[in-house]
């Protein structure tokens, strides 16, 4: 029952267009996106190995986009993504292997936390790269 | 397939903004999904005013008041008015739950949103086609299925036993959780969705069944089961409390244990 393939003559009730949100179904779906974005962040590593491998000149050309702010930027979220997916396969685990964690109220509680504890741990783990290195 | 936005001719249009009750001094905005397949065209929002002195505490008071006082085409399902046959289930204020037992103060806003249950074919105004719900109820066989012959006086279960299937034997068929589920949204075809895997559950856990294997087979491939990703929406919204989540994870877990 695809809407792109809707045949139906009646109309289809709407679903997203009358849906609020719960904070586990923007984990759940938080976690999808930054799974692209951790794929979009291991494409990005290879440029940089690969212009390393090249030579001085690539590897300063995309260094360069590094450290330009829409660089940092990107490097900022990628790191942010990672960081999420991490966190929040934790949950996973704990709902695959001891099964724990499926209260809906817990399961909320435990998706507010992910954001929460992904932004920090991210920030933290940026403010000591940038500052140490 | 995912689709985020309706398709063409589904989009509930704007509707007709109903008089206030005259001499009303409580008042509340109902903001209301209309469908009729007589009149055709695209659904619309029709807003009520409901006077809710004169009206008892829960929605479903509500969609009655309406439909007695204001406008007698309004169509919805109701039957027992207590929580027991699962009939009134529809989204309101966003989320799906059933509407006897949902108190018109509970949900947040000054304009409350009734919508049907998601992503269905609408039949009329608040009345969603269950057909393909149903269908997959049946496809998981909620029945008893044995080998052995019959006991002369009843198949016997501890209380241990028993206890296993509390929290799965009151589903009330309304459809809230499965009509909650994106992944259902999205390839209800091919996806049992909650309701029909909790019931799935509820057979493959009582002692006395003797079709484990059988009904296992019935739900090993790529879409039937395992397209549950605990997107939690089901649990959230269940209104007898149940947690289809949790019970698809163990069904998941027998799948693993059979085959190690």
């Amino acid at each position: 029952m695809s809407g792109s393939e809707w045949t139906d003559p009646r109309p289809m009730s709407p679903h997203l267009q009358v849906w609020k949100w719960h904070w586990t179904m923007a984990t759940s779906i938080f976690h999808r996106v930054t799974g692209v974005g951790n794929y979009l962040g291991a494409l990005l590593i290879s440029v940089w190995l690969i212009a390393l491998a090249t030579g001085p000149e690539a590897y300063g050309f995309v260094e360069g986009i590094m450290f330009h702010p829409v660089g940092q930027i990107l490097l900022f979220f990628w790191l942010l993504s990672l960081v999420f997916h991490l966190v929040n396969g934790v949950r996973f685990l704990l709902w695959d292997g001891p099964k724990i964690g499926f209260e809906p109220k817990t399961a909320s509680r435990v998706s507010i936390f992910n954001f929460a504890i992904a932004i920090i741990l991210a920030a933290t783990i940026w403010s000591l790269a940038t500052n140490l290195f | 397939m995912v689709q985020l936005t309706l398709p063409k001719g589904s989009a509930p249009k704007k509707g007709k903004q109903w008089p206030k009750p005259e001499g009303a001094k409580n008042t509340k905005a109902f903001k209301i999904y209309r469908y009729s397949p007589e009149e055709g065209g695209n659904p619309r929002w029709d807003t009520y005013h409901v006077d809710m002195d004169r009206c008892g505490p829960m929605v479903l008071d509500v969609l009655i008041w309406i439909k007695n006082n204001v406008d007698p085409t309004l169509a919805f399902r109701r039957s027992c008015r207590e929580g027991v046959c699962g009939s009134c289930s529809m989204n309101i204020g966003g989320r799906n739950t059933i509407a006897c037992t949902k108190g018109w103060d509970e949900v947040a806003g000054s304009t409350i949103t009734i919508a049907p249950l998601p992503h269905l074919p609408v039949v009329k105004d608040l009345v969603p086609d269950l057909t393909t719900f149903y269908a997959q109820h049946a496809y998981v066989q909620p029945f008893l299925k044995t080998d052995t012959p019959e006991p002369e006086k009843e198949w016997k279960q501890s209380e241990e036993q028993r206890n296993e299937l509390n929290g799965l034997y009151e589903c009330i068929l309304c459809a809230c959780c499965t009509t909650s589920c994106p992944s259902y949204w999205w390839n209800g075809d091919k996806y049992l969705g909650p309701a029909a895997l909790l019931q799935a559950y509820r057979w493959l856990i009582d002692s006395r069944d003797e079709a484990t294997g059988e009904r296992l087979d019935d739900l090993e491939d790529p879409f039937k089961l395992y397209r549950c990703h605990t997107i939690m929406n089901c649990a959230q919204v269940c209104p007898k409390g149940l947690n289809p989540a949790k019970a698809i994870a163990k069904v998941k877990h027998m799948m693993v244990e059979r085959v190690a």
